[in-house]
Order: structure tokens, then C-alpha cells, then sequence
């Protein structure tokens, strides 16, 4: 019966959708509707062949990893390609030629960068995120995951919507929101999977074995529900057509832009930092085997951060058409943030309070805490450039970009990778990663990677703020925009170079997990404890014959 | 839910808590934290009780300061117009014709008219004013409309060839590809580059005397009156390799400049035109 309902339902959403790729107004939804025609026909067989098939029978007191597993695949595919994607847009930028003309308008730089942004936030981030969460959720509340194969709904339902939303950027479907770029099909059916991930989530919460629930969750939960909050709300429009990709905003002007910035500031607040932080609270104090330095201070900076975060948006519309009251209380709410947000780096680090001396063998805690530290950077230099002053010299210039940098490859990035280093040996059942070396190198790598990024952007955005607001005694302006595009060059490449040096660490990442995963063994002992090979036996030197 | 225990490197209680094996300590929130975080509320509520922040049922809170951004940029522009008012005034005085490129005002319109090359003009003839393919350059002698400071004027006033200013600048070559066959037109293309010293009795001599010479005169050397250019100096707009020249005679061309004295102010058209005037090329 149940597969019955599944094959009409299937074969019904075949239909539309082969109808979408003959029909649909734009390249973009055919595109589109081809893809999920291919998906939906590919389920309907598999569905069919498995009818009356015996179903294996699955061990309920088990945690439910399979999705786990395919979260770190997808964690590092994803990332491979937004970090390639970004590379080559930072090298587009310095050299505009490699707008190729053979690739135009595919592969234009208008076009790429939304792909390299949502690659690394939605694909890279927040596969790294369900992955994590359904890991940690299970754990801390002694439970299996709720609803069944509901979760691998989740994850497939997910990378469905990360395919449908490059595929759009490349094909020219956008709404031209910023992070929020999908049109409205692409919108409804991460809606759909999203409720489908609370339902998981809070069921397993629900269903938890332990009294309380663990830190982690809070964050994870308070992400989950005001990413679904956020997006519903940004995204509210109309489709010009049901067979056609595009749609009018519901807002507009002034009103559109809050709308746009206070959904954008939080796809940082929430995505990018409270879904993380319950990263941290979970890999810092296991990996480190000590306990979280301050369970007061978690629940103070947990709900400070919640409640002010929302408030802050304003923030990227200074000296805009937004009524200044607004602004000021987004430049406040922000500065206000910053102590809330050191306390989560704070219980981080210092629950490494007699552990320190594991910095020095441990990659896994090298990567965790080099991504406290860039967390703790990055907000205390978001509430300064917040500020009306700061903020009339760096916006619009690099120097945002370098402060998201370094906050995304920094903070984000480097936890990734040591939630990637984790996982992966504990999944697969293997004792560690394969390589030990590889990820000392993958970590310097990454490291002087996300030094070129920044310290670049921060010279060339804090240079070209002072060249277009330079003017002379009379009030006249001394520089054109061209002086000052042509004065960044230089800076333009550093950054590429930094991209670069972190795409090739990603990458040794890569190799790494496939080693690791194929189960080939490595001995990684220390020099000093390595039997030396036959016919090299060290003797004593040789005394001279007498 | 176990007991509090006591952690022996840090010397704080638990809280009895266990989650996959993670413990919590019961560590107060560090001091110097809390103040700051203090800190930064009060300084918060000061802010907003200075600047204008809260949203109240008509309109938001003011602040004590009475600060608003529009208020500062209008301020600062003020400022600056005040200072310049005599200036501006004097060079929306005086005659083009007979401006002094020793004094002071003409100093001033210089600065002026950079700054405003820079924002308006830049985009299509380059920063440094030396033009791109279809762009003139503006610091050579080589004028289609004429170069005097008044003709520079008149050009940046009312443009070239813009549908919105009765008195721009206008005139069309025809599209010879049209009317002449392509061998022609090849012969007319090997022609030009031969210019100023042709053989004028070549078929190419002849073509040129038949269809070029009416407007870019018998020579080749142009004529500002309906802005054609001057054949035989070796500057080519859209380029003077024979593909470019092609094209040229074959499609035609048809610049286009907006008029600026629709988009600016008095004040500005003169300060821009004056500037580019003194780049090289003025006469």
C-alpha cells in the first residue's frame, strides 16, 4: 500500500516534470525540470523493483550512521568544488581574461560567484552541519535518530536542492538576493526538506535518554529553526509563471533590503556560527577528553547570543536609504554581540585547560583551536566595522571580504576539517586517519592559505576606502574607481595564491579520507621508536683498531 | 545524571551532567567578561539615548545629539560649497572665450573639472582621459567637433548624436556596403592608409574623390563642421588595420556622448570642459 502511494506520487511528479522540460518559459527550469524528471523516473523504478521485496531488517538500539557518512563524503566533494570555484573567480578578478569567451555567460564571474558562495556556505557549511548534527544529537542524547529513513530524505532531498541551485546560477535563474538567490521552486522544496530535518532532529531530542539537553543541541536546534524562520520569510514572492523560473519579491526598495539584510547578517548568525558553535561544543571538549570550561557561562552567552544576533542586520545598510534609527540600533545590537560571541571561543579554549600540551601532537585539536582563534578575530572585528565611523571606510571594499574570509576559511573552514578528521576514522571503524603527516600539511597549508587572504584584503580594502574617499582641499575627488581597480592588482593575486595553497590542503584532505576509508594501514610511529631495517642496525661506532 | 564530581586539574566542580562521555564544569562566568559585557549594554543604552534609534508609533526617538547622516553629508557639502561660493560664481561668469590659463579661477576650474572627469567621464575615456577604441582621446590635438574651449564646451554641454538635446552634435556616414560593391571597398581600404601623400590617380584616388571627399574633404583631412575626422593624421577611432577600416566602411559608425549640460551643473559643464581643454590638445 505504502508503495503503492509512493509509485503514484513518484510517477505524478515524473509527469510535471517532463512537462516542465518540454514546456518551461526558460532554459533554466527546463534544465531544471529534466533533472528532476530524471530523479523522480529513477526512484519510481527503483521503487518498483523493490516491491514485496523482504525488507532487511535494521537493529533499532543501533545509532544510525549511514547519513553520518555520507554527510563527510558530501562535506568534502562540496567543498572541493566551492573552494575550486572560489579560486578561480579570485584569479578572474586580478586576470577579467579568464572570463573566458567560449565559456560566456556560464562560466562569467557574475554568474560563478553565487555558485562558489553557496557552494561553500549551503553545500560545504551545511552538509558539514546536518552531518554533525544527527552525529552529536544521537550521542549526547543516547538515542537513535527519529523517523526512520525520514533522515535520508534529508540528505538526498538536500543535495537535490544544492544541485538545482548551481544548475540555476549557471543557467541565469536568480532572484538576485545575496546568499538567498534560488527561485521560488528551488525555495519550496528546501522548505520542505528543512521541516523534514527539525522533525529529525526535535524528534530525537524528544526521544533523548538524558535528563538534560547538551549545549550542542541548543545551538544546533536555535539554527534549524531560525534558518527556517529566515529563509520563508526572505523568500516570499510570486512566480511570474508556475512553468517558468522567475518571480517578483514580495517587498520592495527600503523594506526589501532590511529584509535581504536581516536574513543575510543571520545566515552568518545562525548558519555560520550558532549551527558551528554546536560543532565546537561537541569536538573541542571529545577530542581534547576534558570537560566544557563553563556551563554557566555556555547557557548566558547561548541565549545573549540568540537574542541579539537577530537585531543586527541593520548594520549592512549604513548610509543607505535606511532611516538612520535603524541603523543605530543595528551598529548597537552588534557591538553589544561581541562579548557574547568571545564567550563561545572562550568555553572553547579554555576547556583545553590541561590539555594544552596537545596542540603539539594533535592536529585534530591544532585545527580546532586555530578556528576558535579566527572565530574570536572575526567578532571582535565585525562589531568594530558595525560601528557608523569603521563602517564608512570599509564597506564596499575588500575589507568586508577579507573579514568574511577570514571568519568563513578561519572559523568555518578549519572546523570542518577537524570534524571531517574526527568522523572519519570513527565511522569506518579504522583506528585513525591514514596519514598523520598529511594533515600537519594539510593544517600549514591551510594556515598560510588564509593568511595571504586576509592580510590582502585588509591592505587593498583599507586602501581603496581611503582612495574613494580621498578628495582634495577644495572638496574635490582625487581618484576615478579605475585608479583605484588598478591599484588593488597586486593584492588580487596574493589572495589567489592564498586560495590556492587552501584548496590544495582540502585536497591532501581528500586523498587522505580516501586512504583512510579504503583501509590501506600506515605505521605512524615516531622516528624514535622505529626499528631500524635489516643490514642498518645501528652500532656503536666503530672504535679505530689500535 | 551522576553526581558532581570534583575535575583534579582545574580544581571546579562538575555539574554532574554526561553526555558521550563530556562533562561540564560548574566554572562562574570569568569576571573581566562580565563587566565588559556590562560595559557594552550601558554604553549601548547612552547610544541610543543620544543618537537617533527607537522606533516609536510616529516616527523614531531623535537623540540628544540631533546627529543624522543625511544632516552630516549636507553639512560637509555646505561647508565646502560655502567656501567655493565666490569661485563658482566667478567661472559661471566668466567668457570662455578669453579664459586666463594663468589665474587663479582657471586653477580652480581645472581641479573642479578633474574631479568631475573623474566620476562622469572616466568610464568611457579612461581615467588618464586617452580614450579606447570608439572613445576619443581627449589629450591629443585631433578634435571632430573642434577644440577650442568654447567647442569643447559646446560638445560636453549638448553631446553627440543623443536623441535628448536639439543642439548635439550630428552627422552620419552612410553605410557604403550598401552602395558600393566590396572590391571597392578593399580598394578604398588600401587606399586610405596612404594618405596624406596618395597617388590620387589610383582607382582608389578616384573612389575617394567620389564618395569620401564631400565630407572629409578633397584631401582627406577631415571636417569639424559635421565631425569628420581628419583621414590622413594617422589616428583612427575604430582602429586602422584593414579589418577595422572594413567594418567601418562597410557598416559606418555612430558614437553617441550624452548631454552633459542635462546631468550637471552650469558650474561643472564649465569646470570639465576647461579641465579636458588643458589636458594637451587645446586650442
Amino acid at each position: 500500500m505504502a508503495d503503492a502511494l509512493k509509485l503514484t506520487a513518484l510517477g505524478l511528479v515524473a509527469l510535471i516534470a517532463a512537462y516542465a522540460a518540454d514546456q518551461g518559459n526558460d532554459i533554466a527550469f527546463r534544465v531544471h525540470g529534466f533533472i528532476i524528471l530524471l530523479v523522480a523516473a529513477g526512484l519510481f523504478i527503483w521503487t518498483l523493483r523493490g516491491t514485496d521485496e523482504p525488507r532487511p531488517s535494521v537493529a533499532m538500539g543501533d545509532y544510525m550512521d549511514g547519513p553520518v557518512r555520507a554527510g563527510v563524503i558530501a562535506t568534502a566533494f562540496w567543498g572541493m568544488a566551492g573552494l575550486a570555484v572560489g579560486t578561480l573567480i579570485a584569479f578572474q578578478l586580478a586576470f577579467p581574461a579568464l572570463n573566458f569567451e567560449w565559456a560566456q555567460p556560464f562560466g562569467n564571474f557574475g554568474r560563478l560567484r553565487p555558485l562558489h558562495t553557496s557552494a561553500v556556505i549551503f553545500a560545504f557549511g551545511g552538509n558539514a552541519l546536518i552531518a554533525s548534527s544527527i552525529y552529536i544529537v544521537q550521542r549526547t542524547s543516547r538515542t537513535r535518530l527519529f523517523g526512520g529513513n525520514l533522515v535520508w530524505f534529508v540528505f538526498w532531498g538536500y543535495q537535490l536542492f544544492i544541485v538545482l541551485a548551481a544548475t540555476g546560477y549557471l543557467l541565469g535563474a536568480t532572484q538576485s538576493k545575496e546568499y538567498a538567490e534560488p527561485e521560488w521552486y528551488v525555495d519550496i522544496w528546501l522548505t520542505i526538506i528543512w521541516v523534514a530535518y527539525l522533525v529529525v532532529f526535535l524528534g530525537t531530542i524528544i526521544n533523548r535518554r538524558e535528563r538534560h539537553i547538551y549545549v550542542a543541541n541548543w545551538f544546533f536546534l536555535a539554527f534549524i529553526i531560525t534558518v527556517a524562520m529566515l529563509h520563508v520569510v526572505n523568500n516570499l514572492a510570486v512566480p511570474v509563471s508556475i512553468w517558468g523560473s522567475k518571480s517578483v519579491q514580495l517587498f520592495a526598495g527600503v523594506q526589501d533590503a532590511m529584509t535581504q539584510w536581516w536574513y543575510g547578517h543571520n545566515a552568518v548568525g545562525f548558519f555560520l556560527t550558532a549551527g558551528f558553535l554546536g560543532m565546537m561544543y561537541y569536538y573541542v571538549p571529545k577530542q581534547a577528553n576534558r570537560p566544557v570550561y563553563s556551563y554557566k557561562l555556555s547557557i548566558v552567552h547561548f541565549w545573549a547570543l540568540i537574542f541579539l544576533y537577530i537585531w543586527a542586520g541593520p548594520h549592512h545598510l549604513h548610509y543607505t536609504a535606511l532611516p538612520d534609527w535603524a541603523s543605530t540600533l543595528g551598529m548597537v545590537f552588534s557591538v553589544i554581540l561581541w562579548m557574547p560571541s568571545w564567550a563561545g571561543m572562550m568555553n572553547g579554549l579554555m576547556t583545553l585547560n590541561g590539555a594544552w600540551d596537545k596542540i603539539r601532537t594533535d592536529p585534530i585539536i591544532r585545527f580546532l583551536v586555530a578556528s576558535l582563534a579566527f572565530y574570536g578575530m572575526a567578532t571582535f572585528e565585525g562589531p568594530m566595522m558595525s560601528i557608523r565611523a569603521v563602517n564608512s571606510l570599509s564597506h564596499y571594499t575588500d575589507w568586508t571580504v577579507g573579514h568574511v574570509h577570514s571568519g568563513a576559511l578561519g572559523w568555518n573552514g578549519m572546523i570542518i576539517f577537524a570534524m571531517i578528521y574526527f568522523l572519519t576514522p570513527r565511522l569506518w571503524n579504522r583506528g585513525a586517519m591514514y596519514s598523520t603527516a598529511a594533515m600537519n600539511w594539510h593544517f600549514w597549508l591551510a594556515m598560510i592559505g588564509i593568511v595571504l587572504y586576509a592580510a590582502s584584503m585588509w591592505v587593498t580594502g583599507i586602501m581603496e576606502g581611503l582612495m574613494w574617499r580621498e578628495v582634495d582641499d577644495q572638496g574635490f575627488l582625487v581618484n576615478s574607481f579605475a585608479d583605484t581597480v588598478s591599484a588593488k592588482f597586486p593584492m588580487y593575486v596574493v589572495r589567489g595564491l592564498g586560495g590556492v595553497l587552501y584548496l590544495a590542503g582540502a585536497g591532501i584532505m581528500c586523498w587522505n579520507m580516501w586512504m583512510t576509508i579504503r583501509g590501506y594501514a600506515r605505521v605512524n610511529q615516531p622516528v624514535s621508536q622505529m626499528t631500524p631495517p635489516a643490514g642498518e642496525t645501528s652500532a656503536p661506532a666503530a672504535t679505530p683498531a689500535e | 545524571m551522576g553526581e558532581p564530581r570534583k575535575d583534579d586539574l582545574t580544581g571546579r566542580e562538575t555539574m554532574g551532567h554526561e553526555f558521550d562521555g563530556i562533562e561540564e564544569l560548574n566554572t562562574p562566568m570569568p569576571r573581566w567578561w562580565l563587566i565588559t559585557f556590562y560595559l557594552t549594554v550601558i554604553w549601548g543604552i547612552g547610544y541610543t539615548i543620544a543618537f537617533p534609534a527607537w522606533p516609536m508609533i510616529s516616527g523614531a526617538t531623535a537623540g540628544l545629539l540631533g546627529y543624522s547622516t543625511r544632516g552630516e553629508v549636507t553639512q560637509d557639502i555646505a561647508s565646502h560649497e560655502a567656501a567655493n561660493a565666490n569661485l563658482v560664481e566667478d567661472l559661471n561668469a566668466v567668457n570662455l572665450a578669453a579664459f586666463d590659463p594663468q589665474s587663479d579661477l582657471h586653477r580652480y576650474a581645472v581641479a573642479r573639472g578633474a574631479s568631475v572627469f573623474r566620476a562622469q567621464c572616466s568610464q568611457c575615456h579612461g581615467s588618464g582621459a586617452a580614450g579606447a577604441k570608439g572613445y576619443p582621446n581627449l589629450l591629443d590635438n585631433d578634435w571632430l567637433w573642434g577644440g577650442s574651449l568654447e567647442e569643447v564646451a559646446h560638445s560636453v554641454r549638448h553631446g553627440i548624436r543623443n536623441e535628448t538635446d536639439d543642439d548635439a552634435h550630428w552627422s552620419q556616414m552612410p553605410a557604403f556596403g550598401e552602395i558600393r560593391e566590396a572590391t571597392e571597398i578593399d580598394t578604398l581600404v588600401s587606399f586610405l592608409p596612404t594618405l596624406p601623400d596618395a597617388d590620387w590617380d589610383s582607382p582608389g584616388g578616384a573612389l575617394f574623390a567620389d564618395n569620401c571627399a564631400s565630407c572629409h574633404g578633397d584631401a582627406g583631412l577631415g571636417d569639424r563642421s559635421q565631425g569628420a575626422p581628419n583621414l590622413a593624421d594617422a589616428i583612427w577611432l575604430y582602429g586602422g588595420d584593414p579589418d577595422s577600416l572594413t567594418q567601418t566602411i562597410t557598416y559606418s559608425r555612430f558614437g553617441v556622448m550624452p548631454a552633459w549640460g542635462q546631468r550637471l551643473t552650469e558650474v561643472d559643464v564649465r569646470a570639465v570642459s576647461t579641465y579636458v581643454h588643458s589636458l594637451g590638445g587645446g586650442e
